[in-house]
């Protein structure tokens, strides 16, 4: 198990966002939390991240605790993730964006950067090659030198993917990758993440997009309200009485 | 005369641009105005005299100048980054989560408690920066300069593209600038955001403590409350660049040292403060956002 979650509470004032939320996660498969709107969703990936502290409950990352770590502590560990908005820092280029993730895994020092010792630029050259490969894997090498503001909408949300790759992550979380995207830019996305789970790296999204969440999903837990109400493989899930009133159900109507 | 108010503007205006850094860095990171600032650069400048004091007395300053200053460079950098760390650990970082007005007047409380701290400890009156620096006056087409300004102006400019260099070029430059941009983004991609938070009093205090330094022995007498205006004008000189940017704060202390000798060169020198003030006024009346300023939609 890379990842579980034993009975995870996070109440904001007198709501309780998630309630006792416990679920296991296999290595190298791709879950998916589906849930309407409201659900907690990403209330449950904040908590997982470091980003809120939980309420109540546990976190263990790969059998070790994990619960309410701050958020680098965590990502050290090996967590990644996304969010729904885009968080480019875009009065950087495309290429920065991913160095600074890489920037973890470097062990360059303040010394040695102000002195300019040739340990630096070998480090600085490494650094730079390796994010190079991610935006080569996320497809935007083109744009590397590219303010990340200038990027398309599309292109920002690999670059979002690439520069949480480039933390080196055994655990990638991704909120709501396919928000916005057309249907062309949301099939080269799915592929993106099959590749990512060939790769060997869990990972975790949160979808709406229910092609896309049948689509490459191994398992699928779905919240309403807070609480877990399902959890299956995704042909499971799609005749889970349960899932269809809270969920599926109104997706029909609309 | 138009020449010789130049030297005189870039002098000051380098000086100016060196606090300003330090507004403008913390600015950027945390959005709180340190108003403690100015009193930092004060207790550099009283430290250059304290030390040079020790350094004279041991022998050091007769035996070599240029290490005895050197060596009083780094003592009153060292001391002051450990004053800017100490104040951000104490009076800023538990207002963190706080709504924005707290950590401002816990800035303005830092700010009385240092001076009244000063003034107690080395005395309400002026203090005066030993004689040691031989005077040496360059002159070239009917302008003087004395290696004391030159000295200034070539310190100013290298310190401000040492930090470019450092900002654009290593890890903790670009750790700095995301932390600016998004420090939960930031935090998630594995950046520790007090460690950094930390670098950045630490060198915008070492800046003010350099700054402080140079002005003391540029105008050779130093008084607790000189952090006052010296800090409302480096503020002003961060405003006038664009508060948050870097170059702006740079560009903003040179233009505002410029504004000052020439006003006071062709104009009156009587109201020689007056000069940055009016600036503030029409810069926040014509462009809020600064020469180089983001406009607000612009940071998220």
């Amino acid at each position: 198990m890379i990842l579980e979650v034993r009975d995870l509470t996070k109440i904001f004032g007198g709501l309780k966002a998630i309630e006792e939320v416990s679920f296991k996660v296999k290595q190298g498969i791709i879950l998916s939390v589906i849930g309407p709107n409201g659900a907690g969703k990403t209330t449950l990936f904040n908590c997982l991240t470091g980003v809120l502290s939980s309420t109540r409950g546990r976190v263990l990352f790969e059998g070790a605790d994990a619960t309410n770590k701050r958020a680098h502590e965590i990502t050290a560990k090996g967590v990644a993730r996304t969010f729904q908005n885009i968080r480019v820092f875009g009065s950087m280029t495309v290429l920065e964006n991913v160095m600074i993730g890489q920037h973890l895994r470097s062990k360059e020092g303040l010394f040695t950067a102000i002195l300019g010792t040739d340990t630096f630029r070998k480090e600085e050259d490494e650094i730079r090659s390796k994010a190079l490969e991610y935006l080569e894997f996320a497809g935007i090498q083109d744009y590397a030198d590219t303010l990340a503001e200038n990027l398309p909408y599309g292109d920002q949300k690999r670059l979002e993917i690439a520069r949480a790759l480039a933390t080196e992550p055994k655990l990638l979380l991704l909120d709501e990758p396919a928000a916005g995207m057309n249907p062309q830019e949301t099939w080269e996305l799915m592929e993106l993440i099959k590749r990512i789970r060939e790769w060997g790296k869990t990972v975790i999204i949160i979808e709406h997009d229910m092609k896309v969440v049948m689509g490459i999903s191994d398992r699928i837990i779905v919240l309403d309200h807070g609480v877990k109400i399902a959890e299956g493989t995704p042909d499971e899930i799609r005749n889970n009485p349960y899932v269809i009133e809270a969920y599926l159900g109104k997706e029909e109507v609309g | 005369m138009f020449l010789q108010q130049i030297i005189n503007g870039l002098t000051v205006g380098g000086v100016y641009a060196l606090i300003a850094l330090g507004y403008t860095l913390v600015y950027g990171i945390l959005e709180l105005i340190n108003f403690a600032h100015g009193e930092i650069y004060m207790i550099g400048a009283y430290l250059g005299i304290i030390f040079i004091g020790i350094f004279t007395a041991v022998g050091l300053t007769q035996y070599s100048l240029f290490l005895s200053l050197f060596l009083t460079f780094i003592m009153s950098v060292l001391v002051c980054s450990a004053y800017g760390f100490t104040v951000e650990k104490l009076a800023y970082k538990p207002l963190r989560n706080a709504p924005r007005l707290n950590p401002l007047i816990s800035a303005i409380g830092v700010s009385i408690f240092l001076q009244n701290y000063v003034m107690l400890t080395q005395g309400a009156t002026d203090k005066v920066f030993p004689h040691v620096l031989p005077v040496t006056i360059i002159e070239f087409y009917n302008v003087t300069m004395t290696t004391l300004q030159l000295f200034i102006i070539i310190v100013s400019l290298l310190l401000m593209a040492g930090l470019h260099l450092f900002i654009m070029k290593t890890k903790t430059g670009k750790a700095m600038r995301a932390t600016a941009q998004d420090k939960v983004m930031a935090s998630l991609l594995g950046i520790n955001i007090d460690r950094i938070i930390s670098v950045t009093f630490v060198i915008g205090s070492g800046l003010a403590a350099v700054a402080g330094l140079m002005v003391a022995m540029y105008y050779g007498l130093v008084n607790y409350s000189i952090g006052y205006i010296a800090g409302i004008k480096a503020f002003t000189a961060a405003v006038l660049g664009g508060i948050g940017s870097i170059p702006g704060a740079m560009i903003g202390g040179l233009v505002l040292g410029l504004i000052e000798s020439l006003g006071a060169g062709y104009l009156s020198s009587e109201y020689k403060d007056a000069y940055a003030f009016i600036v503030l006024i029409v810069i926040l009346l014509i462009k809020p956002t600064g020469l180089l300023g983001k406009t607000e939609g612009g940071r998220s």
